[in-house]
């Protein structure tokens, strides 16, 4: 299976986080039109290659964290970066 | 001048062989050209069932499969070849059941023996909540003219002896959704039955030809391409193609090939895992399905248990197996047949799958004009190849979204019309 590198607790088993998905920006429920809202919702990149993604990390820190994989090798960029804010769920 | 293939019969089989005649190969070989009136990307079960039925039905003959790699090389040569049509949604269960039809009398119609076996399906309930969910299934069923019913354990271990439906295992067997008309089928003789068929009436079908790019003209997006434009065909690896008509039957693939028109899909691209025993004496007469324990599980012709999961818990379009696939399962298998702790594993293996929020498919015309789509199939579409490839064909043929397709239009997500089939799909394929 996957070794996703969580930040805080170090390689962890796929199966001891969860995955969030794809990680996309939320638009403002404010001023977003309900096409834009219905974009978000459901449309999907869906890449062949380099792919932003949030996972949760469910059995360790239970923190998000966003993280970029190759989905075709499986490999994530290296040395792991999070490229989101932790704790809070981006 | 393109000459019918044999006919297959015992008869044939028996004179062939005491003239030592040779059969021909199952489909031809024809020279790439350069325009069609329909191509269609993906050489799977629902790629050739839609260039079959265009043909069959239509009449629409100048029509091009391309396969980027060998017929059947995608989930359709993967799968665990599981038909049946008890769904959830009253859309659902209409659809499905009218492949079963179509599957009922395929071996006649394509002229190949596809070991259609229909040996009763069981759905296991542990719970109180999936013994509920069985009833709402099997009313719905009943409504749609469905052969389905909610049976208790002394029933399912009259089905299936070996089931553990004692109280001691962790989740206890509570009930089971009884579906008679479910059962299983041999994979390749459907796909190079359609192939075959297909062939005879004039379609070609091209292997190795990758679609690395769609033709669109007249879009709102960069390059023309995107909603309001028009397709004009398809670039490959072995050139350019022309066509009016392009349809994306790709599966797992279906985003990539969606991108190139401009479409965005509502698709994830995951992996799902199988695995085989040895072979050994047939003690399993019906296909077993657990939710609960995520475990499915049928006894093939031959005496081998086929058995597999949900979708791996990630995106990707890696298919290399897991440890964690194979140790989980057969732990769950066991739970439900402790009997069976000493068969040996023979191989595993994955497959891509194309999954929708909903579990429902995404069919028929896109907002690119000539561009449709047959995808979104999940871990669940083998059994929906037939009768996907006569309505995406009536779609082509008289441009117009039939009413059994209807509902999975790709446009049902910006009308918020989703057709959720969560409930029996996820694990039962
Ligand atoms: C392990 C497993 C078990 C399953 N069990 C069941 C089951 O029991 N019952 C059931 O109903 N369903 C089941 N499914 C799902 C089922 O296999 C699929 O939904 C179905 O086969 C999809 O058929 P298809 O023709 O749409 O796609 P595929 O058979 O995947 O064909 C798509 C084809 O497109 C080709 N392609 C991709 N990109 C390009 C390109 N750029 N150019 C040209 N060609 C391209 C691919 O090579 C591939 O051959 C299972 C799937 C798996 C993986
Ligand atoms: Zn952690």
């Amino acid at each position: 299976m996957l070794i996703v590198p969580c930040p805080n607790c170090g390689p962890r088993n796929a199966a001891d986080l969860r995955y969030v998905g794809e990680s996309r920006p939320r638009p403002d429920p404010n001023s977003a039109s309900a096409k834009e809202w219905r974009a978000y919702l459901y449309e999907r990149a869906n890449p062949a290659g380099m792919l932003r993604e949030t996972w949760y990390c469910r059995s360790g820190c239970r923190r998000y964290f966003v993280l970029e994989r190759d989905t075709v090798s499986n490999e994530f960029t290296n040395p792991p970066t999070p490229v989101a804010k932790l704790g809070k769920r981006p | 001048m393109k000459q019918r293939p044999p006919r297959y019969s015992a008869a044939r089989l028996v004179s062939r062989a005491a003239r030592k005649r040779v059969w021909p190969r199952v489909w031809r070989e024809a020279p790439l050209r350069n325009s069609y009136d329909v191509v269609v990307i993906g050489g799977g079960v629902h790629g050739l069932a839609t260039a079959y039925y265009l043909a069959a039905n239509h009449g629409i003959t100048n029509v091009a499969v391309l396969e980027k790699s060998y017929l059947g090389s995608g989930g359709s040569g993967r799968n665990t070849a599981i038909l049946r049509s008890n769904y959830l949604t009253p859309e659902g269960v209409i659809f499905y059941d009218r492949s079963l039809d179509l599957y009922r009398t395929m071996a006649i119609d394509l002229n190949m023996n596809v070991m259609f076996s229909r040996r009763g399906h069981i759905t296991l309930a542990h719970s109180d909540a999936s013994l509920r969910t069985m009833h709402w299934r099997a009313e719905v069923n009943k409504l749609q003219g469905v052969d389905s019913s909610v049976i208790g354990p002394a029933d399912i271990k009259k089905l299936a002896p070996v089931l553990d439906t004692s109280s001691h295992p962790r989740y206890p067997i509570l009930g089971a959704l009884y579906h008679p008309p479910g059962g299983i089928i041999r994979h390749d003789a459907v796909v190079w039955g359609y192939a075959r068929g297909a062939d005879t009436l004039g379609v070609e079908m091209h292997q190795k030809t990758e679609v690395v790019d769609i033709k669109v003209t007249g879009g709102d997006g960069p390059g023309g391409k995107g909603p309001g434009g028009r397709v004009t065909g398809v670039r490959t690896n072995r050139g350019d193609i022309s066509a009016p008509v392009v349809v994306n039957c790709t599966a797992g693939w279906a985003s990539l090939i969606s991108d190139m028109a401009g479409v965005k899909l509502p698709i994830s691209t995951r992996p799902l895992q199988a695995a085989v025993t040895e072979p050994v004496k047939v003690f399993l007469p019906v296909v077993v399905v657990s939710g609960t324990l995520h475990v499915y599980v049928s006894q093939t012709a031959r005496g081998e248990l086929v058995f597999g999961a949900s979708v791996d818990p990630y995106n990707t379009y890696n298919i290399r197996g897991s440890l964690e696939f194979t140790e989980g399962t057969a732990g769950h298998l066991l739970e439900l047949m402790p009997g069976i702790s000493r068969m040996r594993l023979l191989r595993q293996w994955a497959g891509l799958c194309d999954m929708t929020p909903d579990y429902s498919p995404v069919m028929g015309f896109t907002p690119v004009e000539g561009f449709l789509c047959d995808v979104g199939w999940g871990t669940y579409g083998f059994k929906a190849g037939p009768v996907s490839g006569e309505q995406m064909a009536e779609a082509i043929a008289t441009q117009r979204t039939p009413d059994l397709i209807g509902p999975f239009s790709l446009s049902r997500f910006e009308r918020d019309a989703l057709v959720g089939e969560k409930g029996a799909a996820a694990v039962g394929h």
